[in-house]
C-alpha cells in the first residue's frame, strides 16, 4: 500500500484500492442488500459505523491484545458494535430494519470490517485507523449505492422507492427485469463494475501469475 | 507488540475486562431502547391491522383510532365462542400454538398450510360495534415459497365476504411472490365470497390462474404460482373448521336470522 496520510487512507478505498472491487472482500452481503437503494444506504451507513469504530477501539487497545487471542478481541468488539447498531435501527428506523433483518447481524461477519480490524487497526494509530475504517465503509457504500441504484432502477422501475419507469404492474409501460431483484444479478453488476474501474485505472490490473499454455490443436491430441 | 502480553495473567485480564465493557455496553443499548422498541412493534402490528381494515391513511395518529374502531377478543376455533381465558392484549398465537394446553399438532392432509402445529384459541379483531361488527379482521399464516407469511384477512361483518388481505412479515421474491402485497392486487381480493350459498363450513375461495371469473376465484399473482398456492392453502386452512370456519359460521347464521325476522315481520304486517 502507498504512504499512509490521513487523506489517503480516507479516499483510497473508495476508488483505488477498493474494498469491494479490489479486494473482493464483503460480496455476499452487496449480494444480498442491493435490491433497492434505501435498504443499500442504511447498510452502508451501518457497516460504516462498526468498521470506523471498531477500527478505532481495536487501535486504541492494541499495544494490550495478547496476540494469541486477538481475533477473539476484534471479533467480541465488532459484535457489540453490530448488536448496538441492530438496537438502534430496531428502535428509530423499525420500517429499514425490517427489511434488513438477519444482515445488520451478518455485518459481523462482512470480511471488511475483520480485515481492516486485523491488517490496519492492528498496527495503526487510533486517529488513522478511524480514517481508515470510514473510508472503507465509504468504498463499500460506494459499490453499494452503484448497484442498488441499477438494481432498483431496472429491477422495480424506481429510485428510493420514488418511481420513475412506470412498471406494468402499475399500469405503466416498462417491464421489469426480475433478475435484478434476484441475488445473483448483484454478481454480474459487480463484475461490470470492476471491469470499468480496472479499464480506468489500469494500475489495478493484476499480473497474471502463470501464462496458459495454448490449447492443443486436434492433429497433436491424437 | 511486548512480549508481557502474552503471559497467561494477561490474557486473562484482557478478556475479562473486554467482556465486562462490551456487556455493559450491548446490555445498556438494549435495555435503554427497549420501549422504543416495543411501541414501534405495537404500532406496526396495529398499523397492519388497519391497513388491512382500510381504515389507514398517512399521518393518522394510529394508537387513537386503534382505540376507537377495534375490538380485540380471543376466539376458541374449535366451538366459534368467544372466551375469557386469556387477554387479548397479552395473547400470543405462537406461544399458543406451542403450547400442549392450547395448541395441537397437524399431520398429513389436515396441515395444508404447513404450519405443524396449530393454537386452538386466536384473537380477532372486530371493526365497529363488537356484538355487530363492520369488518372481522383474522390473523392467518402459512408457507409460502420460501417461508412462512403471516398476515390478517379482514371480511365483513356476514362472515362471508371478504374486503382485503395483508402480510406483515413474508419472504417471497421480490417483484414476484412479493406482490402480494400490492395494493392493485389487494383491491380485486374486495366483494369476493368465501364460502357457497349452501352454506357449508369449506371454503370455496381460491386463487386460480388466467383470469378470475366467479365470485370465489382471486386472480393468482403472475409468475408466483408456489406463492400463489401458498395463499389459497392458508384461505382454505384459516377459513375451515380447522380454523376460523365455526367462527365465522356464527356470524353467517346471525345474518340469515335477521333475514329470517324481517321477512316474518314483513309476513306480519302483509297480514294485517
Amino acid at each position: 500500500m502507498a504512504d499512509v496520510t490521513p487523506k489517503s487512507v480516507l479516499t483510497a478505498p473508495i476508488f483505488q484500492n477498493n474494498p469491494i472491487a479490489l479486494q473482493i472482500l464483503g460480496i455476499c452481503s452487496a449480494l444480498a442488500v442491493t435490491t433497492s437503494l434505501s435498504v443499500s444506504l442504511v447498510m452502508a451507513l451501518a457497516v460504516i459505523f462498526v468498521s470506523s469504530f471498531s477500527n478505532l477501539f481495536v487501535s486504541t487497545i492494541r499495544n494490550h491484545i495478547p496476540s494469541s487471542i486477538r481475533i477473539i478481541v476484534q471479533m467480541t468488539i465488532i459484535a457489540s458494535l453490530v448488536i448496538v447498531v441492530d438496537q438502534i435501527l430496531k428502535a428509530f428506523a423499525y420500517e429499514i430494519s425490517k427489511q434488513l433483518s438477519v444482515f445488520v447481524g451478518l455485518i459481523i461477519t462482512n470480511c471488511i470490517v475483520m480485515g481492516r480490524a486485523e491488517g490496519f487497526a492492528m498496527s495503526n494509530t487510533p486517529g488513522l485507523s478511524f480514517l481508515d475504517g470510514i473510508g472503507n465503509g465509504l468504498g463499500y457504500g460506494f459499490v453499494l449505492m452503484v448497484v442498488g441504484f441499477v438494481r432498483e432502477l431496472f429491477g422495480s422501475g424506481s429510485i428510493f422507492g420514488f418511481t420513475v419507469l412506470a412498471p406494468v404492474q402499475d399500469g405503466g409501460w416498462y417491464v421489469p427485469n426480475g433478475l435484478l431483484l434476484l441475488p445473483p444479478s448483484a454478481f454480474f453488476i459487480i463484475g461490470l463494475l470492476i471491469w470499468v474501474m480496472r479499464s480506468v485505472d489500469t494500475d489495478q490490473v493484476e499480473e497474471n501469475e502463470f501464462k496458459m499454455k495454448e490449447n492443443s490443436k486436434p492433429k497433436e491430441a491424437v | 507488540m511486548a512480549q508481557g502480553n502474552n503471559s497467561i495473567k494477561k490474557i486473562l485480564i484482557v478478556a475479562f475486562a473486554l467482556c465486562i465493557v462490551c456487556s455493559v455496553i450491548v446490555s445498556t443499548a438494549a435495555v435503554a431502547l427497549r420501549p422504543l422498541q416495543q411501541v414501534n412493534q405495537e404500532l406496526d402490528r396495529k398499523s397492519n391491522i388497519l391497513n388491512v381494515a382500510q381504515l389507514y391513511e398517512p399521518g393518522i395518529d394510529i394508537e387513537e383510532i386503534f382505540q376507537d374502531e377495534i375490538t380485540a377478543r380471543v376466539v376458541d376455533m374449535r366451538t366459534g365462542e368467544y372466551t375469557d381465558k386469556f387477554d387479548p392484549d397479552t395473547f400470543n398465537h405462537f406461544e399458543a400454538a406451542r403450547d400442549p394446553a392450547t395448541g395441537r399438532t397437524l399431520s398429513g392432509d389436515r396441515d395444508i398450510a404447513g404450519l405443524s402445529r396449530v393454537e386452538n384459541y386466536a384473537t380477532v379483531y372486530l371493526v365497529g360495534n363488537p356484538n355487530n361488527p363492520d369488518q372481522i379482521v383474522l390473523p392467518i399464516r402459512g408457507q409460502g415459497l420460501w417461508g412462512l407469511m403471516r398476515g390478517f384477512l379482514s371480511i365483513e361483518g356476514d362472515g362471508n365476504t371478504l374486503i382485503s388481505i395483508a402480510y406483515y412479515d413474508h419472504s417471497e421474491t421480490p417483484g414476484l411472490g412479493a406482490e402480494v402485497n400490492n395494493p392493485r392486487w389487494q383491491a380485486q381480493w374486495e366483494g369476493k365470497k368465501i364460502y357457497d350459498e349452501k352454506g357449508e363450513l369449506s371454503p370455496e375461495i381460491h386463487l386460480t390462474k388466467g383470469g378470475a371469473d366467479g365470485e370465489h376465484e382471486i386472480d393468482a399473482l403472475s409468475g408466483a404460482t408456489l406463492t400463489s398456492n401458498g395463499v389459497t392453502n392458508m384461505l382454505q386452512f384459516w377459513l375451515s373448521p380447522e380454523g376460523f370456519g365455526e367462527y365465522l359460521a356464527t356470524f353467517r347464521s346471525g345474518i340469515s336470522q335477521e333475514e329470517a325476522q324481517e321477512t316474518d315481520v314483513e309476513l306480519e304486517s302483509e297480514g294485517a
